[in-house]
């Protein structure tokens, strides 16, 4: 056989695997997933121009940082979903032990410790768990039958627990959230009956007050500044009442793009990072704000329509899991710079200035490209 | 049976339960993204009014500005108070970080002392930790150069330039134009508050406390925007501040700089006025002090300096000194001698030097124990016999002799434009009784008719006094301020205030003056020897008041302790028949005689004034060049 009979039988054999597909379905790539990521960043790379006080510089490195998430995404899509679900296990005990090596001998940044220093770049571990606890949560679903018992619900809560305590210790409340959020969303979807859910959420207020005896100082600060802002203007809740003049005063079609006030005299703090919506409403007022929502809905509605298309149970988890990921952490981000939710530190997706959670969170779409596109077909 | 079946997977009922599954989590989506909406809604929609408002206050700030105070010159242009930037250099403490490590640090680039770094932590506690605190005051332009290459390596740390009084003669105008300070609690309660919300010192003595209200000018706004660390982005709008008036005094400075130069260091006060219309001409008391120390606020050690040193610096002599007039008073007895006529001018005591009262074993002895024979009036007055104002004194009473030492202003404050004068004590039997509990004994009478006793001047009503008989009583108010200027250029003069005159017969002003021509041109004049040789006729009298009883003893200066040695006296006017100006000299426990100090400031005061009246044409033009 010469090199041109095994380029071609190849060829044959994808195209016998998935016959009148487009070019999406070649690259692997999910078209109205793929434009309302790129509409998302775009409207993230405008706000971040502003807030960034017209810097250049900040937006060709968030620009950069986006190239390579897109790419590492790409290649996520190439790989088929029965890998991810091979693999699940191990990634998930990887990150288990890399998050212990963080505990242990993490270098101190911003007063917490998350970052393993790898020499070439710094690397959050946690960041791996966003993906590695829906996925193995799935993958332990698999090939159970559903419903789950409740045996099977316990077992699922210790995988979902385990990277969420160690990550809340960093401590990191914010990620610990999305993870239990993702993991929690692949056993809703598991179909987990209702009985114990209600069990569940007894059992959560229960230890609501001895959560708040583990809690740090500053957690303890966010949650009492939520509940009254103006008890401490100057400290913990400048940032809330900051945020909120920002939102309140862009009105229905806000100040305009770069005009915003508060976030460029510098009342709002963290205005590139975390409280980049508050910038955004300033700017673009309640307009500006829904079209925002819209294009994440688009988002998170196709991720819902991948996850319900899924051939099989792990991809479907799976799917589900990462889109409720995703929504978590918009709702979160907004709930919190709108004053709706007490601050934990969730950056806004695709639109707040930083690296690792963007990378993460567009590799995920990778993931939900490669269940969309890697589907055979079968009689329904 | 059911449960069994139920262990196997049944893809089609899992996939109807995924399916409702994923319907139950789109609907939750859909609700908590309403949320979201109504949350934004009430925000942008509703609340949006409110947070408008709240941006704009984040953004703009009403800070008050300050107006530049009016500046002081003399009668001729001389600045004698100005305003000069200073830079001094804040830390808003909770915009530093690391702040005892950048202290460290920033000593390698600019000097601090112990003594600033102690006041800092000390007032850093109580300071509200987002407002500028400062650290080191009047840095050097070197200093600020200095800073301002490295500032980025101190966040937090700050110059602030600010408009300082600044007096380029130092010490020569301390006890008439006095100095400003950093107002304090009671002074601000004494002004409007809000005229100064921007203003950080106030007048403490002189002219700037009296003309407080002109100086200062009227406070302006500023809209600033600001961002969150309170640096000043825009001026959206402002009222500009209305500075405060320039005030130009009657002062001649060089006069005043030749007082102090004379004077030196001695206990000393001079007063020198126009008698025609009160205008002050020199005001001083020596040894005085640099008033810029009190400026910027003046440290203990510096304080503690010029409180203790033996001079009393802080003492303002020409206003507050109280004196024993001595023989100073003895023409304003002699005028109530002659208007009552108890003496008539040829009227002759005999002055054996020595006078015994009725009834009284006490013998009261003339100065030096000197005899001067048969006296009348001229030759009273000329020589100074105390034998015969003893008598005279004896003959009018002391109702008689208050009555016209008040016409005077003895006893009163002159009513000059500067807060700090006192009044001096012009006794009678009720102010005895009332203050001592005891009666007027005749020997308290005797007293005053030579100035000595309970009476007490100060050089300033010395100085208007002896004007009153200059300018043969037609009494003038002294006063300090010649016109006013406000930034607009407009000149509003000061009308000098007519007092009641001493209305009395042409002779008996003839008679007195006389008396007082012979003082320092009459050989047997006291004043003769500092005066035989002057280009310009003087009327004086001549002082010289015991501040210890010598209990019998003669005196004898060189054996008495400095402190206790007579003070000297001299008023006088020149030229006598046509006066343009009046003076009062006292010296404490003098080394120098206050004729002597008399002689030196005329003959400069006539070197520079023709002693008609009009001044000396080439030396105005010099000190107009000099304002310039």
């Amino acid at each position: 056989m010469n090199d041109e009979n095994i380029i071609s039988t190849w060829f044959k054999n994808r195209q016998r695997q998935m016959p009148n597909r487009g070019i999406g379905q070649i690259l692997h790539l999910d078209w109205p997933l793929l434009m309302g990521l790129f509409l998302l960043v775009s409207v993230g790379l405008l706000v971040l121009f502003s807030a960034s006080d017209q810097s250049l510089d900040t937006i060709t490195r968030q620009g950069v940082r986006m190239l390579i998430a897109f790419l590492l995404m790409w290649i996520l899509a190439q790989i088929p979903p029965s890998k991810y679900q091979t693999w699940a296990p191990w990634l998930f005990a990887i990150g288990t032990v890399l998050l212990l090596a963080v505990l242990a001998m993490g270098v101190i940044g911003k007063g917490a410790q998350r970052w393993l220093n790898l020499w070439v770049f710094q690397f959050q571990p946690s960041e791996i768990m966003k993906l590695a606890v829906p996925m193995t949560v799935a993958w332990y679903f698999h090939d159970k039958p559903l419903p789950p018992t409740f045996r099977q619900v316990l077992i699922a809560g210790v995988i979902i627990g385990i990277p969420a305590i160690l990550i809340a210790k960093q401590p990191d409340l914010g990620t610990a959230i999305m993870i239990i959020a993702g993991g929690f969303g692949v056993l809703f979807l598991a179909g987990i009956r209702s009985r114990i859910l209600i069990a569940l959420v007894i059992l959560a207020a229960i230890s609501a007050p001895i959560l708040w005896h583990f809690m740090h100082d500053y957690q303890r600060a966010r949650v009492l500044t939520f509940l009254n802002p103006e008890s401490d203007p100057l400290g913990a809740g400048y940032h809330i009442i900051q945020s909120k003049i920002a939102i309140g005063s862009g009105g229905i079609f806000g100040k305009g793009w770069l005009n915003g006030t508060q976030s460029h005299l510098q009342f709002l703090p963290e205005h590139t990072t975390d409280f980049i919506f508050a910038v955004g409403g300033e700017e673009f007022g309640l307009i500006g704000a829904i079209i925002l929502l819209i294009l994440y809905l688009v988002v998170i509605g196709r991720g819902l329509y991948i996850s319900s298309q899924a051939q099989d149970t792990f991809s479907r988890l799976l799917a589900g899991g990462l889109t409720l990921t995703f929504f978590m952490a918009v709702f979160v981000n907004i709930g919190m710079v709108s004053g709706l939710l007490p601050v934990v530190g969730i950056p806004l997706p695709l639109i707040s200035y930083g690296g690792t959670s963007m990378v993460t969170l567009i590799a995920s779409f990778g993931i939900l490209m490669s269940i969309h596109t890697h589907r055979k077909l079968l009689s329904t | 049976m059911f449960n069994r079946f139920s262990t196997l997977k049944d893809p089609q009922k899992e996939r109807t339960l995924f399916n409702r599954r994923i319907w139950t989590i789109a609907f939750f989506i859909a609700l908590l993204v309403f949320c979201l909406i109504i949350r934004l809604v009430y925000l942008q929609i509703f609340q949006h009014q409110v947070y408008t408002t709240l941006a704009k206050q984040n953004q703009l700030n009403l800070s008050p500005a300050e107006p530049n105070r009016g500046l002081i010159y003399d009668r001729k242009g001389v600045l004698l108070a100005e305003n000069v930037p200073v830079y001094n250099l804040v830390v808003t403490p909770n915009r530093a970080s690391n702040l005892k490590a950048s202290l460290g640090q920033l000593q390698q680039i600019i000097p601090i002392s112990k003594d600033d770094l102690n006041q800092f932590y000390k007032q850093l506690t109580l300071h509200r930790r987002f407002e500028p605190l400062p650290l080191r005051t009047r840095l050097t332009e070197e200093e600020v150069a200095r800073f301002s290459v490295n500032q980025y390596r101190f966040p937090g740390f700050n110059i602030q330039a600010e408009m300082i009084r600044h007096y380029p003669f130092g010490s020569a105008f301390a006890s008439l134009v006095g100095y400003v300070g950093r107002i304090n609690a009671k002074e601000l309660g004494q002004v409007d508050p809000s005229n100064y919300s921007a203003t950080n010192f106030i007048g403490k003595t002189g002219v700037e406390k009296y003309y407080e209200p002109q100086l200062h000018g009227q406070v302006g706004y500023k809209q600033v925007e600001s961002d969150a660390s309170g640096q000043i982005v825009r001026i959206a709008s402002q009222i500009l501040p209305t500075p405060g008036d320039n005030l130009y005094l009657t002062i001649d400075s060089k006069l005043q700089l030749k007082a102090q130069e004379i004077l030196g260091e001695q206990r000393a006060a001079v007063v020198a006025m126009n008698p025609q219309n009160g205008e002050i001409l020199a005001l001083i008391s020596t040894p005085t002090f640099d008033p810029n120390l009190f400026v910027a606020g003046i440290n203990q050690h510096d304080y503690d300096a010029l409180e203790k040193a033996p001079g009393q610096p802080l003492y303002n002599r020409a206003l507050r000194g109280r004196y024993p007039a001595g023989s100073t008073i003895k023409p304003f007895i002699s005028l109530e001698g002659l208007v009552s006529g108890a003496i008539t001018p040829d009227s002759v005591y005999y002055d054996p030097g020595w006078f015994k009262l009725k009834d009284s074993e006490h013998t009261y002895y003339g100065f030096r124990r000197e005899a001067h024979g048969n006296v009348n009036l001229v030759k009273a007055i000329t020589e100074s016999s105390d034998i015969y104002f003893y008598n005279l004194a004896v003959k009018l009473g002391i109702e008689h002799i208050a009555d016209m030492l008040s016409r005077f202003g003895f006893g009163q404050k002159t009513g000059i434009d500067l807060s700090e004068e006192l009044a001096g004590i012009l006794p009678t039997p009720q102010w005895k009784e009332k203050i001592t509990h005891k009666p007027w004994y005749p020997g308290d009478t005797l007293n005053v008719g030579i100035g000595q006793g309970f009476m007490e001047v100060t050089p300033l009503q010395l100085a208007a006094a002896v004007a009153g008989i200059a300018n043969r009583g037609q009494r003038w108010q002294p006063h300090v301020l010649l016109h006013s200027q406000t930034a607009d250029g407009t000149q509003t003069a000061y009308s000098s205030l007519a007092l009641p005159s001493v209305e009395l017969d042409k002779s008996i002003w003839k008679t007195i003056i006389t008396g007082m021509k012979g003082v320092a041109n009459s050989p047997d004049g006291t004043a003769y020897p500092f005066f035989k040789d002057a280009d310009y006729t003087v009327a004086g009298k001549t002082g010289t008041a015991q501040v210890f009883s010598l209990k019998g003893q003669r005196y004898n200066k060189s054996m008495l302790p400095v402190n206790l040695r007579d003070n000297s006296l001299f008023i006088c006017f020149a030229p006598a028949d046509k006066p343009q100006i009046a003076l009062a000299v006292i010296v404490q426990n003098y080394t120098t005689p206050a004729a002597q100090v008399a002689r030196r400031l005329l003959d400069y005061y006539f070197s520079t004034h023709q002693t008609d009246g009009t001044a000396d044409k080439s030396n105005d033009n010099a000190t107009g060049a000099m304002a310039n």
